[in-house]
């Protein structure tokens, strides 16, 4: 046999085997699995293990499992399990050697530990290689491995008891990972981002919350701050506004006295005072009117109206207010309108004419004593053709060719920052240009203008006077009327300003309205030519403007040559060439030298006495304002058949013209219109007696006198008039016409004045009391001769039958007026 | 025809009297006396002006077919007929009144009978054009409208 070791490997094949020695006792195995055919006829008792195996389970009676130690034939490390097989029942607490006295042989199992356990582990696949190991712990010190190689710790650690069924044995399995675990990148990662992540949001979260917190803050802050700016400002203008009317109302009072002062009898020197307050306190209306529209623009309550106005009577009104002062300083002020633009438009006039009144203003104060301010009023369409292909003369304008010669900046560039330049179909855009040669804007304060308040610079107040918000007004109020508002100035050249609006387009006043309106009528001069002679083409444009608005066609000439030589030539006899006047420019007169220019007269009327006998032109003279004595003198001077005074208006126009050609009949119905007021202070309640043979003469003095509110009887003849005449009588006055039948107006007034001297005498001399003839103490009836002629002659007849004064028949207005007026006031 | 066209040609009718001379500025006087308080003024003073012109006509005829013309007389007519025509404004009956006149004075007996026939001729001239005018106000006061003045 071969000696054995406990622990060692039994190199044991079945040929090593040899016969069993003799023993006393044999245990060979006589059935076995197949598996472990290999033991058959083995002695079991041989093998230490085994043997001490056997004898304890017999004794025991229980499983009992050795050691482990090599098996035969696999030379595994295992252990074996082995019971006693006992013949009879024993009884549970039997003696040992009962036991063994009783057993009759034995069942032992194999257990090939390392096969078992990879069989059994064969399942466990894991991507980790697990390290198993099996020990035999039954000595708890001192642990058997049974299977697996003897590794390192690496951490994880699972134990796991074994239980062969022997309790006195104990094993146990260690399984652990072969290789430590890996760290878990994927979760670190993960959680670390998720920490991060969870943070940021955190972070976010955090200064959001501040955020909110403090724009909420902020809020709270500006909303504080906002109302109390709108508060400020609704006292400002509140302020303005109370302060404004509060100004108004003694200012009002102020210069209504002041009118009532200057309406009284005052001397030159009063009158001078009177006047001068008044002018100041006008001015400062203005200036108040200005802040409150100021004001007003800014809180944003200015509306503009929509009604339809013709501009050009604007203009004209416009003219009017600056004449006097455009005439005191020497410049030549002109308005030139563009035919294209319609007659009437639809717009808020006083708005506009505010604008253009400011504009004008200004240019007219800072243009001192030479060149001109010329207002230009063109449709935006005009202006695509670009400055040379333009057909109108005004905007074509080149260096030279102004208004009065002197040097202007280029208008062009007025506009050339606008953006809107065109007019739709149902607003039309007009482009309105005024231009000066007044002293110009300093290019430093040029970006400053239009801001409320701000002046070129500080002494431009005490200079120019002014608040400095005019343009700043006039700047909103273009906006409003969707325009655009731009200049162009050089300090020492002049200024020019132009602005867009935008207008509705107006229907045409038909001829019938115009009528009934008692406008002018333009029928009186339509299709009359004229020749108008200036060396200025501009000013000779702002003629042909103003003549062509009354329905006359012009010719221009350059100089009296010239207009000689138009005059001898042209077509010889034609009708619609007759030139109906002649409106020669005064500067055309002052550049050449006066006997020159007589001369030249002289022959130009005789040229034209020559061409149209029957109806030579009218020679007129355009000149800038003179006074009437001037204008008399140079009347006769240069024998023209009426001077016309700049700036030119339609009204002086038509007025000069109607005086001169004979055209149109006076309007009596104005004149009426005045007069019959005063007439009728006069007359008003009066008591009259018409004495005329004639039905007809009767009724309309009748007629006539009671239109002044006068009650009138007639009597038809004069012996029926002097018992009305007889003192005491009611009338107040008497018409008596002259020539009657039987007995004349000289007859009759004589008879009436000898009554009524003798009554006089008689209540002179006491006879009478005067309570008897109506308390008057002296009876003159105011008797007024009617009749047809008027003659000296019969005047001188009329004083001496005791008559009072004279009027025509039939009554004509003046006079009846003035007679009565003179006899009542004297009276 | 409608209001305005009335109107219109009223005031065209009335233009064209005072352009050929028929009427003069005292006709227009009398058209402004009338008003709402005197509605018919022009109609009354005019018919009066007729009633009296014809009864002067027929009496000049009458003394001026006489054998023994009487100047004076004649001229006191004529006088007369001067003095309601320019109180009405009947330039041209004015005109030859004037004319008649000087004509008296100068004891033209012919010349007065040509006047005469001048006279009678404007007379009536003047007394139909009157009547169309009437007649036009008339449809204009029908019409609704006012009668539109001449400036």
């Amino acid at each position: 046999m071969e000696t054995e070791d406990q622990t060692l490997v039994q190199d044991c094949t079945t040929e090593n085997l040899e016969p069993s020695p003799v023993q006393d006792e044999y245990a060979p195995v006589i059935f076995s699995q197949e598996t472990v055919s290999h033991i058959v006829s083995i002695d079991m008792m041989s093998g230490k293990e085994d043997r001490g195996n056997i004898l304890r389970a017999r004794a025991s009676g229980k499983g009992v499992l050795t050691s482990p130690f090599k098996l035969l034939k696999s030379n595994h490390l295992g252990v074996v399990l082995t019971f006693a097989v006992y013949k009879t029942d024993l009884p549970l607490r039997a003696a040992p050697e009962e036991r063994i006295k009783a057993t009759v042989g034995y069942l032992g199992a194999s257990y090939d530990v390392p096969s078992l356990v990879e069989k059994l582990l064969h399942q466990l696949a894991s991507k980790q290689t697990i390290v198993v190991n099996v020990y035999d712990t039954t000595d708890a010190s001192l642990p058997i491995n049974m299977y697996g190689p003897n590794i390192t710790d690496t951490g994880l650690l699972h134990i796991s008891n074994l239980d062969f069924g022997d309790p006195a044995r104990k094993h146990e399995m260690h399984c652990r990972f072969k290789q430590r675990p890996p760290l878990p990148w994927t979760a670190i990662l993960a959680s670390v981002g998720i920490l991060v992540i969870t943070l940021l949001l955190g972070h976010i979260f955090h200064a959001a919350v501040n955020r909110i917190a403090k724009v909420e803050d902020d809020f709270r802050k500006m909303e504080d701050l906002k109302s109390r700016a709108e508060a400020a400002d609704r006292a400002k203008s509140q302020f303005l506004a109370t302060v404004s009317h509060e100004i108004r109302t003694p200012m009002n009072g102020v210069l209504g006295m002041l009118q009532m002062l200057m309406d009284t009898d005052l001397d030159a020197n009063q009158q001078d005072y009177a006047q001068t307050a008044h002018d100041s306190g006008k001015d400062l209306i203005s200036l108040i009117n200005e802040v409150l529209d100021q004001a007003k623009i800014e809180s944003g309550r200015l509306e503009l109206e929509t009604v339809p106005f013709n501009l050009r009577t604007i203009l004209d009104n416009v003219l009017s207010l600056f004449s006097g002062k455009s005439c005191e300083k020497g410049i030549e002020l002109a308005v030139y309108v563009s035919y294209q633009v319609p007659e009437v438009i639809i717009g808020d006039p006083g708005r506009f004419r505010q604008t253009i009144t400011n504009l004008v203003g200004n240019s007219i104060k800072f243009t001192n004593d030479k060149g001109h301010v010329f207002v230009s009023v063109h449709v935006v369409d005009e202006l695509w053709v670009g400055p040379l292909g333009v057909g109108d003369e005004v905007l074509r304008q080149g260096p030279s060719n102004t208004l009065s010669g002197f040097p202007v900046v280029n208008r062009w560039k007025s506009w050339e920052n606008f953006k809107i330049l065109n007019s739709t179909e149902e607003k039309i855009r007009l482009l309105v240009t005024v231009e000066d040669t007044g002293v110009g804007i300093p290019l430093d304060a040029q970006s400053r203008i239009f801001t409320p308040f701000m002046q070129a610079d500080s002494s431009t107040s005490r200079t120019y006077g002014g608040t400095g918000i005019g343009l700043s007004v006039s700047n909103c109020l273009v906006n409003l009327m969707e325009g655009e508002i731009g200049f162009v100035s050089e300090p020492g050249i002049g200024s020019t300003f132009s602005f867009t609006a935008a207008f509705g387009i107006g229907e045409m006043i038909s001829q019938e309205t115009k009528w009934q309106k008692n406008e002018i009528s333009v029928s009186e001069f339509e299709g009359l030519r004229a020749l108008v002679v200036d060396g200025r083409t501009i000013r000779a444009e702002v003629v042909r403007y103003h003549l062509r608005r009354l329905g006359i066609s012009v010719d221009v000439a350059f100089s009296l040559e010239y207009a000689c030589s138009y005059i001898s030539s042209s077509c010889n006899g034609s009708e619609s060439a007759h030139v109906a006047m002649v409106l020669v420019d005064r500067d055309s007169w002052s550049i050449e030298t006066d006997p020159t220019f007589h001369n030249l007269l002289e022959e130009f009327r005789e040229l034209s006495r020559t061409k149209y006998p029957e109806c030579p032109p009218k020679i007129f003279l355009l000149s800038k304002t003179l006074s009437s004595t001037e204008c008399h003198e140079l009347k006769s001077a240069a024998s023209v058949d009426g001077i016309i005074l700049k700036p030119l208006r339609l009204s002086i126009l038509v007025a000069c013209f109607q005086e001169a050609l004979g055209i149109g009949k006076k309007k009596l119905s104005l004149s009426n219109k005045r007069k019959l007021p005063t007439l009728e202070n006069l007359l008003k309640g009066k008591r009259i007696l018409v004495v005329d043979d004639n039905k007809v003469n009767r009724r309309v003095a009748e007629g006539t006198l009671k239109k002044y509110g006068a009650f009138v009887l007639c009597v038809e003849s004069g012996k029926a008039a002097i018992p009305m005449l007889e003192p005491p009588h009611n009338f107040d006055a008497c018409f008596m016409d002259l020539q009657m039948p039987e007995m004349d107006g000289f007859e009759a007034t004589r008879q009436i004045r000898e009554m009524e001297y003798k009554f006089n005498e008689k209540i002179e001399g006491g006879e009478a009391s005067r309570e008897m003839f109506g308390n008057v103490g002296s009876w003159h009836t105011p008797i007024l001769a009617m009749t047809a002629d008027l003659i000296q002659a019969n005047n001188e007849e009329c004083m001496k039958c005791g008559m009072d004064d004279y009027v025509s028949k039939p009554f004509e207005e003046e006079q009846l007026y003035s007679a009565v007026a003179r006899f009542y006031q004297s009276g | 025809m409608e209001l305005g066209q009335l109107q219109r040609r009223f005031l065209e009718y009335t233009r064209s009297l005072h352009a050929d001379g028929f009427l003069d500025d005292q006709f227009s006087q009398l058209q402004q006396l009338q008003d709402e308080s005197n509605p018919d003024f022009v109609l009354e003073v005019v018919s009066l002006f007729f009633e009296d012109s014809e009864k002067l006509l027929n009496a000049l005829s009458l003394a001026l077919d006489q054998q023994t013309v009487d100047f004076k007389r004649i001229d006191a007519h004529v006088h007369q007929l001067k003095g309601s025509s320019s109180s009405i404004g009947a330039h041209r009956v004015k005109n030859v009144c004037i004319a008649f006149r000087n004509f008296c004075e100068q004891q033209n007996v012919e010349a007065c009978r040509g006047c005469l026939q001048q006279l009678k001729q404007e007379y009536y001239l003047v007394k139909t054009k009157l009547e169309t005018l009437f007649r036009l106000e008339q449809q204009i006061v029908a019409a609704g409208g006012s009668i539109p003045l001449m400036e």
